[in-house]
């Protein structure tokens, strides 16, 4: 057989991760310190863990209604009106299988072959080949270290022809941490005011922001809502991924679509998950913030560590990364991260992974134990000493 | 002042800079800040954990469940700090439920802890019993798992 020749050329077209490579020579390493991953360290809470159990102690083990359990969609309404100050009804939700599944559906609802998906990058990298299969035409825009890595309004409107369909606003962001205050929301919602631009908001990292203001989601801004899809879920803040639990809230029109689809290829998310994700959003406020504080200790001491070391990064108020600049040693970024790797066993990754203008950076996840980012941190230094290129600091 | 107490209660080898970074403080604030704990008797010492079967250093732990009667006056304090004042004696607790202190030894040999309780603990005016477990392995201390590390088995990279 050509499987070649057999495969939709759509397909074959994704791009391979870039980073494959790594993870595999990672793999063969014993002693390798790997601050890749991108999930939280932390065990689901047990109250969960338990309402999980008890669900399949009951015997509710059959399919759920397509949308997901009532009761959950209602919970989730109550959740996102209580700590994202945003008004929906059960018919506007969609639970899904994780996030990811909630921005297959929302760029499968919407997009049409030639349609324009404009995606500010560096970002998590799976908007742009989702917009490929469906034909639609990915329109990267560079968001800049000196902007902190936010989309600003100027940027946007350059971006935007008639043929735009859709804005992907991945804040809080993977990698960069940047996150979008309101009057930066509101500056970007003033140049879709008025177009038919839709906003694909991809929040899952909302309940991660660090400082004094919370998230704020552009769907919560005047005449935003009939146009934003927020896709949010239980991986991050609740440390529930392997659940694979996810949502969309959006206008009534595009959920009942995006239920179609669901219906079609998925029928319903996992009924076990759906019984643990009703108490995590009942009863688990105070683990969030638990596991918030932990995060923002690791935060703080591995900014202060790379700025000691001259990896300046400026500081994210979001999601749990890093994301230094590495041009000091003059390599790219996928050379500094592969030495780095070979000569002292530390894996990360290099920023161009997440798209082109994350070239001269890498991501570094803090989703670990004080002790492991330490012995990681003594790594680096040790790298760039060994290469000369530590700015020795008083 | 609580969060770095439990900062310091995970490790506390901590460098003093890298504890004021996650604090968002001056080193020399935190210093200050474990100078007053330590002086308010908050921090009570240091110490490592140490797996002493793994160090190939034979061990014996006890752990003693104490019968006594309280004094009129004092209630347990009193038989308690004597308890206590033994070197043998690692940690004294007042307990709820069937016996009234737990009482942990550390000695060379059975043997040793086993003359330690005859001798010094039982013969005490206010001790009524003594019922003695030795202990068999450990699995967990401190929080740190001594048997099985868990492994970290995250492998999904997501991008």
């Amino acid at each position: 057989m050509n499987y070649d020749q057999l495969l939709a050329p759509a397909a074959k077209a994704m791009r391979p991760s870039g980073i494959r490579k790594f993870f595999d020579l990672a793999a063969d390493m014993p002693h390798c310190i790997s601050l890749g991953v991108g999930e939280p360290d932390f065990k689901t809470p047990w109250s969960i863990r338990d309402a999980g159990i008890r669900s399949l102690e009951q015997g509710k083990t059959k399919y759920t209604a397509n949308a997901g359990i009532k009761e959950l969609r209602a919970e989730i309404c109550r959740y996102l009106a209580r700590r994202m100050d945003l008004e929906y009804q059960p018919e506007n939700v969609l639970v899904t299988v994780g996030g990811s599944e909630a921005i297959d559906l929302t760029i499968r609802a919407l997009v049409s072959p030639g349609d324009e998906v404009i995606i500010p990058e560096p970002c998590f990298v799976c908007y742009e080949p989702i917009t490929q299969l469906t034909g639609g035409v990915p329109v990267p825009i560079a968001t800049k270290a000196e902007d902190e890595f936010r989309l600003t309004p100027e940027a946007l409107r350059a971006a935007i022809t008639p043929r735009t369909k859709l804005l992907v606003l991945p804040f809080p962001n993977n990698p960069t941490g940047a996150v979008m205050d309101r009057d930066s929301l509101e500056a970007i919602a003033e140049v879709l005011r008025g177009t038919d631009i839709m906003v694909l908001s991809d929040e899952i990292y909302a309940e991660l922001t660090y400082g004094l203001d919370r998230h704020v989601s552009i769907a919560s801004l005047p005449g935003m809502k009939d146009r934003t899809i927020v896709v949010n879920g239980f991986s991050k803040a609740y440390a529930m991924t392997g659940w694979r639990l996810g949502y969309a809230v959006g206008p009534q029109p595009v959920i009942a679509v995006m239920t179609k689809i669901h219906q079609s290829c998925i029928m319903s998310a996992p009924t076990t998950s759906q019984y643990a994700a009703i108490t995590a959003l009942r009863s688990c406020d105070d683990e969030i913030e638990i596991m918030r504080d932990e995060y923002n200790r690791r935060r703080r001491y591995v900014v202060k560590a790379l700025n000691d070391m001259g990896l300046t990064c400026f500081e994210p108020r979001g999601a749990f990364y890093v994301f230094p600049c590495i041009r000091v040693s003059g390599l790219t970024s996928e050379e500094f991260c592969e030495r780095l790797l070979r000569e002292q066993e530390v894996a990360i990754v290099p920023g161009d992974a997440f798209g082109a203008s994350g070239e001269g950076f890498a991501r570094i996840s803090y989703a670990y134990s004080v002790d492991h980012l330490e012995t990681a941190m003594r790594r680096i230094r040790r790298f760039l000493q060994e290469h000369g290129w530590l700015e020795e600091q008083k | 002042m609580e969060e770095l107490l439990h900062i310091l209660e995970k490790n506390a080898r901590l460098p003093v800079e890298d504890i004021a970074a996650m604090l968002d403080k001056t080193p020399a604030e935190v210093a200050a800040m474990m100078d007053e704990a330590a002086e308010k008797g908050c921090i009570r010492g240091y110490e490592a954990l140490i797996d002493w079967e793994r160090a190939g250093v034979n061990l014996v732990e006890a752990s003693i469940e104490l019968h006594v009667s309280p004094r009129k006056s004092r209630g347990f304090d009193e038989i308690a700090s004597v308890i206590a004042s033994f070197d043998e004696v690692d940690s004294v607790l007042l307990m709820s439920g069937g016996y009234d202190l737990q009482v942990t030894v550390k000695g060379r040999s059975f043997q040793e802890i086993a003359l330690f309780v005859a001798k010094r603990l039982s013969p005490l005016d206010d001790v009524l019993s003594t019922a003695t477990s030795f202990v068999l392995r450990t699995y967990k201390r401190g929080g740190r798992l001594y048997q099985n590390e868990e492994a970290d088995d995250r492998e999904c990279t997501v991008l």
